[in-house]
């Protein structure tokens, strides 16, 4: 019996040699790897805090690394010391005197690497290898120009003189530095192994147009509970850069803020909608339709526990600070709300899905907290393999009355592994019906896949929310945690019929993506946005009135209608909700009266809000308001304001005036 | 000696970002890389696949080794996950499809003898559960202790022991089925 296992045993070292050139190949790309991994790692760091340490010395190596043949490898690693590294590729007798590039082989970058560290490490204690081996391979560098000095093809002279200008500048350290990251960069052009590090994707629509209420009296959308397109916008005006208006959905930017709607009562749907009317900021004679639903608070006490799994991409571009390491300390801040009988479980997907952690009681927090920090990024990403595994770990948690929800956090980078788009949405609108919601977090910027992401949150029933600082995470984890996470209602539909006697045009403003067909309103299978615990949403029509002055279109001279009816009405407010877990909806109507009243604070704030929205995208319906306006309007309806956000909006718009000028 | 650093200190020094600690590493180590990953698939190209896919991993995967691990250990943990990963999709994509089982039809005309063998030896590991095929290849492939193969693949060192007495029973089943017992 040994006889077979012994046989076994040979059979198994007889291994084949490793072919050399997939060798040499693997090793080449995994040394590419390794540079974008450290350039990530420093890259975002503003550049005059950046350690200059590393940057000159992995400049410099890099700059060693990717060239082919000896001789300019030693002499381009003098050029660099003496800080004219670059001018040897510029100017045009340099090119003349240097060999013609060749490709470079591992096999050879190899032996020069092992030679220099052969060099390097002749006088290197084991034990400081990490910090003195950069020191090392900086002092081989300066006895190689010497081998080389007698090689024949390198001309030192020429390129060294044509740069007499930018010699006299680059003696100091800032300036070697300057030209190690030019190596850095030039190095790094022309690898396309992971995705490029600004793929950005976003979702919108055409700004929603003016509608002749006698030709087209309803509007149908969805509602929209997300607020990611604020906070995006909020990175980038941060960043000094106005956003993209493709970014801009400015239903998301006014629901972003917290109104004081009246709550529901006891007993009845579990949200209200409340209806106003104003007068337009930026338009004397068309008024705001403000259209406020807030969602009940149910006791939190008593809610049902959750079952969350924490679906978390782990690859190799969330390794940023304002990615990870900023969702483990969001997750970290959520921790504390969540309360014995909660269950928490975190799957990870990066190159492949891994459960980290079994579904773990919340009150076991250490636990948690342990694996939430063992996380680390690397890999590319296969968001489907890990959706699949977070579906199967959310099913298996099970529980009576236990509310299951996937939070999926990523910045976005979904582009290995899902070879269909259409199929995953399929697959997480398939999902729906099993009762698990998927919110989308998402984080940093770069390759944000905002199109995506919205797709997935809308298939899966829920939110998405972009988190770009702490104090966002604590706005979207804490504070509203439980709108976030417990649904009081799903598929809300809002459609509106004006009344053609009283109104002449109207347009939505935002809720571009939300739009539904007039027939789906009723149709129980169209699937729509949802409403979480103590949510709000606002929804707001610009409304013309019949006959004055500011209509866009003139009346038909032929076949203009006559209007009969109620002109108290401006018109019908139809909602309709599904109690979670339902199959039908019911319906909630009620008439909207015409008579304009005074906007309070917040209708007037909301107000300043959308302004802000259309000025970053669209502002062709402004007129000649502008930013001054809407920061006056803004500042004015702050109200009380206990957090801070409204101050910041204003703050923001301040800094969008200063960049649009 | 950079040549005689201890495989720990050049892995920590690659994760704080040693460029040459990392090719001095892999290049180190990329032929026990190469040769696990063929044990663990049977197939040439897809260890070669696997092996680049793991290479290219690396630089990012260095940021959980822990000191106090063995790298060669942490090394085949690393290689054991991705076999199974790159497994566990392929089986996804395509019921089955194993590489073991593919041999045949890769198969190069080579010394007739050592073909005979390698013919053995895959129609044994092909008809070996993949779990019990891993338990091989790490304690006779690799040549590790029951202990160190439990440790890379997060079982118990009985699991792995009983594994094993499983794989000697297979064996002689198989022998038996042949007529060679």
């Amino acid at each position: 019996m040994n006889d077979e296992l012994d046989k076994l045993r040979a059979g198994l070292k007889a291994n084949p040699a490793p072919d050399p050139a997939a060798k040499a190949e693997a090793l080449r790309l995994a040394m590419e790897n390794f540079d974008r991994v450290q350039e990530t790692a420093t890259k975002t760091r503003p550049s005059q805090d950046r350690p200059e340490r590393a940057g000159r010395l992995t400049g410099v190596r890099d700059m060693l690394m990717n060239l082919t043949t000896r001789g300019t490898l030693a002499a381009t690693g003098s050029l660099a010391a003496l800080g004219i590294g670059v001018m040897i590729w510029q100017g045009p007798e340099g090119q003349r005197s240097l060999p013609p590039p060749q490709a470079p082989t591992a096999q050879e970058a190899a032996t020069e690497s092992e030679t220099r560290l052969r060099q390097a490490d002749s006088k290197e204690e084991l034990n400081d290898a990490a910090t003195t081996a950069e020191a090392d391979s900086m002092a081989a560098m300066a006895p190689e120009p010497m081998i080389v000095a007698e090689e024949p093809s390198i001309a030192l002279a020429a390129p060294a003189a044509s740069s007499d200008a930018s010699a006299k500048q680059a003696k100091g350290g800032v300036q070697l530095s300057g030209y190690a990251e030019i190596g850095i960069a030039a190095s790094d052009a022309p690898i396309a192994r992971l995705p490029d590090l600004d793929t950005e994707a976003y979702s919108n629509e055409d700004a929603n147009p003016v509608k002749i209420v006698a030709e087209d009296p309803v509007s149908t959308f969805s509602i929209d509970t997300d607020t990611a397109s604020y906070s995006v916008i909020r990175s980038s005006l941060t960043n000094g850069q106005l956003p993209p208006k493709e970014a801009v959905r400015i239903e998301e930017m006014v629901n972003y803020f917290p109104y004081d709607y009246a709550a529901p009562d006891a007993g009845e749907a579990p949200f209200r909608a409340s209806v106003s009317l104003f007068q337009t900021p930026w338009n004397e004679n068309t008024q705001l339709l403000r259209i406020g639903i807030q969602g009940e608070l149910p006791a939190t006490d008593d809610r049902p526990p959750l079952n969350l799994v924490f679906l978390i991409d782990t690859s190799g571009s969330m390794d940023d600070p304002k990615k990870l390491p900023l969702l483990k300390q969001s997750f970290g801040l959520m921790l504390g709300q969540l309360r014995p009988g909660d269950r928490v479980a975190i799957v990870t997907y990066a190159g492949s899905a891994g459960l980290v952690l079994e579904p773990t009681e919340a009150s076991d927090r250490a636990a948690i907290l342990s694996a939430l920090d063992r996380l680390g990024a690397g890999g590319s990403t296969a968001g489907a393999d890990g959706l699949q595994l977070a579906y199967r770990t959310a099913e298996g948690m099970g529980g009576d009355g236990h509310v299951s929800r996937i939070l999926l956090a990523t910045d976005g980078d979904f582009n290995v592994g899902i070879h269909d788009p259409e199929a995953l949405k399929d697959f997480i609108a398939e999902k729906r019906d099993t009762g698990i919601y998927l919110s989308v977090l998402s984080f940093g910027r770069g390759n944000l896949d905002d199109a995506t992401m919205q797709a997935l949150a809308q298939n899966g029933n829920g939110t998405a929310a972009y988190i770009d600082t702490l104090s966002e995470a604590q706005k979207v984890l804490v504070d509203q945690l439980s709108g976030a996470l417990f649904p009081i209602a799903d598929d809300v539909k809002i459609q509106i019929e004006f009344n053609p006697a009283a109104v002449a045009e109207y347009r939505l403003i935002g809720y571009e993506t939300r739009a539904l067909a007039r027939e789906d309103f009723n149709n129980d299978k169209v699937d729509a946005g949802e409403i979480g615990a103590g949510h709000q949403v606002t929804a707001l029509y610009e409304v013309t009135p019949v006959g004055p002055p500011a209509r866009l279109s003139d009346p038909l001279r032929y076949a203009e209608p006559t209007l009969a009816g109620n002109v108290a009405e401006l018109g019908f407010l139809k909602l309709r909700y599904k109690k979670p877990g339902e199959d039908t909806s019911t319906l909630i109507e009620t008439p909207i009266p015409a008579a304009p009243g005074e906007a309070d604070t917040d209708a007037r704030f909301a107000a300043a809000i959308a302004g802000m929205g259309q000025l970053l995208s669209e502002p062709k319906y402004l007129g000649h308001w502008g930013w001054d306006e809407a920061i006056r309007l803004a500042t004015d309806a702050r109200g009380k304001d206990p957090f801070g956000y409204r101050a910041e909006a204003v703050q923001l718009m301040r800094l969008s005036q200063s960049l649009s000028r | 000696m950079r040549m005689q650093t201890p495989d720990e200190a050049l892995a920590i020094a690659a994760a704080t970002g040693d460029r040459d600690a990392f090719a001095a590493l892999l290049s180190r180590h990329y032929d026990r890389i190469h040769g696990l990953c063929f044990r663990l698939t049977g197939s040439r190209t897809e260890a070669e696949d696997l092996a680049q896919d793991i290479c290219l991993a690396l630089p990012a995967k260095l940021g959980s080794f822990r000191q106090e691990a063995r790298f060669t250990t942490w090394l085949y943990r690393v290689t054991v996950n991705a076999a199974h990963d790159r497994r566990r999709r392929v089986a996804t994509q395509r019921k089955a499809a194993d590489g073991w089982g593919d041999w045949e039809l890769n198969r190069r005309a080579g010394i007739a003898e050592e073909a005979e063998a390698q013919d053995w030896l895959n129609a044994t590991m092909a008809r070996l559960a993949p779990e019990l095929r891993d338990t091989v290849a790490l304690t006779l492939g690799e040549e590790l202790s029951q202990k160190d193969a439990a440790e890379i693949l997060g079982l118990s060192e009985g699991t792995v022991a009983w594994r094993m007495s499983e794989v000697k029973k297979r064996l002689r089943e198989m022998a038996r089925a042949e007529g060679m017992l």
